[in-house]
């Protein structure tokens, strides 16, 4: 385990240096610089902000600089908000983006495993295709579809919850269900295969045959076999939530990095742009090595080397 | 797929029969034909063009002066929009998709067949891609190189071919150890020339299921961006940009939201329900 886990951090070290290498050379090659406003700045001032920031340089050595500096935790300041450090930036909206992606996640978890075990348990009856239908209404509706379609409903035409902002628990309610809802979609289908499969081996028939209640054979038995293929899934999933957020920050104008990251790239606010790929980043190779641990925990025929 | 080719032609019967008993596939397969139609010839046929600005039918609701679906804030029709919307989410569609076949099978069927060190490599520069997020990367080409029609195909293929070079990779694995491919390089072919000519035609099963399912990923994928303010430039549209201007306006015209939303959903599903059926018909043993 403890070699494994060196290994996989061994291969994380360049990952996440090929990620900075090429968002950093990109974000460079893009026309303009973070000083270019619709008020055109004086030449000379322009160059002084430039020499402040050290965009003067060569590229290589602002490159070396920028790597030296990340190393030693120094994500610089941003270059559109003078008075702010990316650090701080990334303090103020990354919790907001957490909090509405682990929401959407256990939401989607929660909502997911059931009507998985139950379309497992009712195979081929209406209650089956029930979930069948949501799980392919889940993948077929794209957030950006069903979120302005609740906003119309639930916001404009009932008045039942905020259309958008941050005020309160109920203003969340919207955006994770929405954020949630793809990822139902695939963690029931997981469920569900994961269930039948399970449900046909020699384990669990011992277990009806020792008499065992329903119940005990369903959650003790089954469901723990069962749920593994979604520990891998923990990977993609967590990807595909930042994606979300991304057009869910947006469009419910939420203070979260996603809706950062869009501004910043289109402003050119090359520090801040480069701190957000960083985090998300480190955040996904994380949560993919978590789950290959967790992986192994839960399946004693893995082992890990 | 060890048949030979007699029987090999029997097993594609097999799997069309199977994939015409499945009743959404095949309602799928038409109201995709409606589509890609529609599409193709829809865009002539319209009253108005799809730039055609009318001062007169600004937010014109549907039905009225001859929009069939209703006109925008520059009372430019919607039904022309939609259709030309579709063509253009169609063809990053099919575009793109082609794009990520063609690395996909390159990539995946040379790392199965050669094996070893390299396959090793190349494996792990895909893992290390999958870990990526991506959506920042093509987010980041966009800004870099201006919001570029062809370079939206490329962005997009370029991502998608992941999956693909693993799927084509596993395929090839079982294959090579087939013995048509023993008797190829016992005749003296190149490792190209087998990959070429005997791999890659033997992979056909799983790759045709996988593109019907890259397809609407794809469409998907060229909407987020629309919809972020990075796809397709006005006044030529897509479905993506036309939901996300329809949703900026949704209180005073929702015509326009709704109506694209319900094009963009028939079309992922027909997709979907497609991929599903054909993968059921072509390798019955996972269902």
């Amino acid at each position: 385990m403890v070699r494994f886990l060196f290994r996989r951090l061994l291969v994380a070290i360049p990952t996440l240096l090929l990620v900075v290498t090429v968002a950093f050379f990109m974000m460079r090659a893009a026309p303009g610089n973070p000083f270019e406003t619709s008020r055109k700045l004086p030449p000379a001032i322009e160059k002084n902000m430039m020499a402040k920031y050290g965009l003067d340089r060569p590229l290589g050595q602002q490159y070396l600089t920028y790597l030296a500096d990340v190393a030693r935790g120094d994500f610089g300041p941003s270059m559109k908000y003078q008075d702010k450090s990316v650090l701080q930036i990334v303090r103020e909206g990354f919790p907001t983006s957490l909090t509405i992606g682990l929401s959407a996640l256990i939401l989607a978890s929660a909502l997911g495993m059931t009507l998985g075990v139950v379309a497992a348990l009712r195979q081929n009856e209406p209650a089956d295709y029930a979930v069948s239908a949501v799980a392919i209404l889940g993948v077929c509706i794209p957030t950006f579809v069903t979120a302005p379609l609740l906003v119309l409903l639930f916001g404009l035409k009932l008045g039942w919850l905020p259309t958008g902002g941050l005020a309160g628990p109920e203003s969340l309610i919207l955006p994770v269900t929405v954020l949630a809802l793809p990822q139902v979609a695939v963690i029931s289908r997981l469920t569900r295969a994961g269930m039948i499969e399970v449900l046909r081996s020699n384990y669990i028939r011992t277990a009806r045959a020792k008499g065992l209640p329903e119940h005990e054979i369903v959650f003790r038995h089954a469901l723990r076999a069962a749920i593994l293929p979604l520990v891998s899934y923990l990977g993609p999933a967590c990807a595909g939530l930042i994606t979300g957020s991304l057009v869910i920050e947006k469009i419910f104008n939420l203070p979260g990095l996603g809706k950062n990251f869009v501004v910043s790239a289109l402003q050119r606010d090359y520090t801040v742009v480069m701190g957000v790929v960083i985090l998300y980043a480190t955040l996904i190779i994380a949560l993919n090595l978590l789950a290959d641990v967790v992986y192994a925990l839960l399946d004693p025929r893995v082992r890990l080397a | 797929m060890e048949v030979a080719a007699v029987k090999g032609r029997s097993l594609w019967d097999d799997a069309r029969r199977r994939l015409l008993r499945n009743r959404a596939a095949v309602a799928s397969l038409a109201l995709l034909a409606l589509l890609v139609v529609a599409a193709i010839v829809g865009p002539y046929l319209t009253p108005y063009s799809y730039d055609q600005i009318n001062k007169a039918d600004v937010w014109a609701p549907p039905l009225v002066h001859g929009h069939l679906l209703g006109a925008d804030s520059l009372g430019r029709d919607l039904l022309a929009r939609l259709l030309i919307g579709l063509r253009v989410s169609l063809a990053i569609g099919v575009v793109a998709t082609a794009v990520s076949l063609v690395i996909g099978v390159a990539w995946g069927a040379s790392a199965g067949y050669v094996g070893g060190r390299l396959d090793e490599l190349m494996m792990r520069f895909v893992d290390v891609l999958y870990s990526l997020p991506f959506i920042f990367f093509v987010i980041l080409l966009m800004v870099t190189f201006g919001r570029n029609f062809i370079l939206i195909f490329l962005a997009i293929g370029a991502v998608e071919w992941l999956t693909m070079s693993r799927i084509v990779r596993g395929q090839t694995l079982s294959l090579k150890q087939k013995e048509f491919i023993e008797a190829a390089r016992a005749a003296g072919l190149s490792p190209a020339a087998i990959i070429g000519r005997h791999i890659v035609p033997n992979l056909l099963g799983p790759v045709v299921v996988y593109v019907t399912l890259t397809i609407p990923a794809v469409i998907l994928a060229e909407s987020f961006l629309s919809f972020l303010g990075m796809g397709v430039q006005e006044p030529l549209t897509s479905l993506g940009t036309l939901i996300s201007s329809g949703a900026q306006d949704m209180d005073l015209a929702p015509w326009l939201l709704v109506f694209p939303s319900v094009v963009m959903v028939a079309t992922l599903m027909a997709f979907n329900f497609i991929g599903d059926g054909l993968r059921d018909a072509i390798d019955p043993k996972d269902r």
